[in-house]
């Protein structure tokens, strides 16, 4: 017998048959209809956050740390646009997020009503795609293409706005929830062509200098383990984009570490001098490349992306394949694994062996695998890389690790090794600040047992504090390491090295708060650390046993002074880089 | 390089709207834009004519098949096809003008549909070049007012769009 439901009962209840475990939201005037069907049922868990921002970062960070989509719930007008900002952090990275927004009911739209926004429009650039309810019918044939879109093909952020007429409590229907989804318009690639696949393979195979340059698509795609197999097997040399990490074992001697703007030596010489670049999952960001047109002169490129639209569009591919990432390096793997057992010489080893040679160069030269323990900041003061380093220790490399925009981001991502997928966890295309919080209490929420890691700056941190509050009311232990430079430290550093050093609004002149005494104002514990020979000791004490069920905030104080390298020199090759302190070289230049 | 793109959409109401907003999105030009319903009324056809080089093209092609609504995309200047534009055209036309005007329409092969003492409202097919064309044979000073469709593009022979 089919259900009699409401459009709001309709509406929950289609996200429990989707297996939404939680839904992170704020109510208001537009959504009510739905607040009332979702208190009338236990299945689905409501994470009451304290701005919507917040709701779609933890959402967010909840889909990124599992790879199921995370589901959000605003109210109309404000409730909606604050939403905008998480929306299109989740577009730029591709994640599976479903945003639910109110809408003032179907006859008042148009009319500038109280709390009217055009979600659909206003969304529109920064979405995969959308829906406007028109009448409660659709809701279940919706919700199930929304969650269908969002999670195949290359995901992202599905908003659904739903007008308040469509939830009414008084007005019922069948409620059948579809067993598939079927949209002649939307079919992503499910396999590899396969002549391109032998291409590829054959490429590999016959490259004297080769690199293989994963991005979040490996990660997106869980494909960590088929591209370990295959890289392993070839012996290539592995670079991860900023959002690749993870997606091939950070602590292997195979692995340059990430390459681009803030990457290694090692890996964006290699990416330079190398015959052939094997793109997986990732995009040629201008983060990436730096200028196209100088990009790896003595390269071919096999890239292979299951979106099509992201295969030439910055740097041409001599070999496109699209397809899903996991399936397409497993059938590479097969075919190279039966070419190398057919053949012992099919690979060149003695050229492969020399290419080492020359990395392994490059990473004496200029690596970052060196400990920063004995490095000393100015005046004696702590390093953020000593702090990364020392949470790495005491979490045995195995911490969910958050982190927000800036200096802070980059130093993480520099020096926490990540061996695992689905681990590290900052906004690398839109660069939001204020994620990294949020994102780290979506983790946790996914992942009650697991350590998380927020590595932020105080500038991000502020952008989202408000989400202390939301902590303590659900006892969120996570672990905020806030290296706290008292500054803009990425707008600092830019200005120190293109602006004579003229900190044009990057520093807040003593207007910051006590972060001890805020953060155990909501109830949390906090440490105040500024030596180094004290590192150690706290994090292992934040990271016991004793603060388990705590968030515990760290405010790190480290040198002021200290700046990101390697950094690219803009508008050359990849090879191009400062590797050490200059200030005020005007040749630096760049847009920010 | 000038390119003709026939676009099957689904026919739904925002559908319209996200093409055209992924154009300006991505600062990809709109020359001309006609879009109506098909035989299938589940469908609407674009036609939209725009410039760049072969990459940008492909860029724009891919952009627009990864639109959901979008359900087919084709590049008619990849090979033989035919175009069309509709004109209706207001001119002012008095004394002697008058037959010299309607001359013109003739040897364009225009028909006149609206006729008052001192203008005729013309109605002109063709291809751009040739709308064109006829405007400048008129002279500047006789349009009143002018009104074009777009261009509307089909494959030549055999060659069909459809799902």
């Amino acid at each position: 017998m089919t259900e009699r439901l409401s459009g709001g009962e309709m509406l929950i209840r289609a996200l429990q048959d989707e297996g939404v475990e939680y839904v992170f939201g704020y109510p208001g005037g537009a959504v009510l209809h739905i607040y009332d069907a979702i208190f009338k049922q236990q299945r689905i868990e409501h994470v009451l956050v304290r701005h919507e921002q917040a709701a779609t970062h933890m959402a967010d960070g909840y889909a990124r740390s599992t790879g199921k989509p995370g589901v959000v719930l605003v109210t109309s007008g404000p409730g909606a646009t604050n939403a905008v900002t998480g929306i299109a952090t989740a577009y730029m990275d591709s994640t599976p997020i479903v945003v639910i927004s109110g809408q003032v009911a179907n006859e008042f739209i148009g009319s500038d009503a109280f709390q009217e926004t055009d979600m659909v429009g206003v969304s529109r650039p920064v979405v995969k795609h959308s829906y406007l309810v028109r009448s409660a019918a659709e809701i279940p044939r919706i919700v199930k293409e929304a969650f269908y879109i969002a999670c195949s093909g290359r995901p992202g952020p599905v908003v659904i706005d739903v007008p308040k007429d469509t939830t009414d409590p008084n007005v019922f229907f069948d409620y059948e929830y579809p067993e598939s989804v079927s949209l002649r318009s939307y079919s992503p690639s499910t396999r590899g062509h396969s002549g391109q696949i032998k291409k590829a393979a054959k490429a590999l195979l016959a490259a004297k200098r080769p690199v293989i340059y994963a991005g979040g698509g490996v990660i997106q795609g869980d494909a960590a383990s088929e591209l370990t197999r295959l890289a392993t097997r070839l012996g290539f040399p592995v670079t991860n984009t900023l959002m690749g990490l993870g997606g091939f074992p950070g602590d292997t001697e195979q692995f340059l570490g990430m390459l681009g703007m803030h990457g290694t030596f090692e890996a964006n010489m290699a990416m330079h001098h190398t015959d052939l670049i094997f793109a997986v999952g990732a995009r040629f960001d201008d983060r990436v490349t730096n200028d196209p047109a100088k990009f790896a002169p003595d390269a071919t490129i096999v890239h292979l992306d299951v979106d099509p639209a992201s295969i030439s569009k910055i740097i041409n591919a001599d070999i496109p394949i699209v397809g899903p990432a996991a399936t397409v390096l497993a059938e590479i793997d097969r075919v190279v694994e039966a070419k190398m057992a057919a053949d012992p010489d099919a690979l060149d080893q003695r050229a492969l062996a020399d290419w080492w040679r020359r990395i392994r160069g490059w990473r004496r030269e200029h690596g970052l695998d060196h400990d920063q323990r004995h490095r000393k900041g100015s005046n004696g003061s702590l390093l953020p890389q000593q702090v990364v380093q020392s949470v790495y220790r005491a979490t045995k490399g195995q911490a969910f690790v958050t982190s927000d925009v800036g200096q802070h981001q980059m130093f993480a991502a520099q020096y926490y090794k990540f061996d695992a997928p689905r681990r590290w966890i900052n906004s690398g295309g839109l660069g939001t600040m204020g994620f990294g919080l949020p994102a780290a209490m979506g983790v946790q929420f996914a992942h009650p047992d697991g350590v998380v890691a927020c590595i932020t700056g105080e500038g991000s941190f502020m952008m989202n504090m408000q989400e202390l509050s939301t902590c303590m009311q659900y006892a969120l232990p996570i672990k905020i390491i806030n290296l706290n430079n008292q500054a803009l430290g990425m707008v600092k550093q830019w200005q120190d090295m293109q602006y004579g050093g003229r900190h044009s609004h990057s520093t807040y002149r003593d207007a910051l708060p006590d972060f001890k005494a805020l953060t155990e104002s909501f109830g949390h514990v906090s440490y105040r650390i500024d030596q180094l020979d004290e590192l150690d000791d706290a994090m292992a004490d934040v990271f016991g046993a004793k603060h388990k069920d705590d968030l515990v905030f760290v405010d790190a104080h480290i040198d002021p002074e200290e700046h990101v390298y390697p950094m690219a020199i803009k508008g050359g090759a990849m090879n191009a880089m400062v590797l050490e302190r200059v200030d005020g070289r005007d040749d630096i230049r760049d847009d920010l | 390089m000038r390119r003709l793109l026939a676009i099957l959409l689904e026919n739904e109401a925002g559908a319209l709207s996200r093409v055209i907003g992924l154009f300006a999105q991505r600062n990809y030009n709109i020359e001309t834009l006609n879009v109506a319903p098909t035989e299938d009324e589940t469908l609407s056809r674009v036609t939209l004519s725009t410039t760049g080089d072969e990459n940008r093209i492909e860029q724009i092609t891919k952009h627009l098949n990864r639109l959901i609504e979008v359900v087919k995309v084709v590049d008619l200047t990849e090979g033989d096809h035919l175009e069309r534009e509709l004109m209706l055209i207001k001119v002012r036309a008095v004394g002697e003008m008058r037959e010299e005007i309607k001359r013109c329409c003739d040897i364009f092969r225009g028909q006149v549909i609206d006729v008052t003492n001192d203008a005729y409202t013309i109605q002109l097919t063709g291809t751009s070049e040739k709308l064109d064309a006829f405007i400048r044979a008129l002279g500047e000073a006789a349009v009143l007012e002018v009104v074009r469709s777009g261009v509307s593009g089909i494959g030549r022979a055999d060659k069909i769009l459809s799902l």
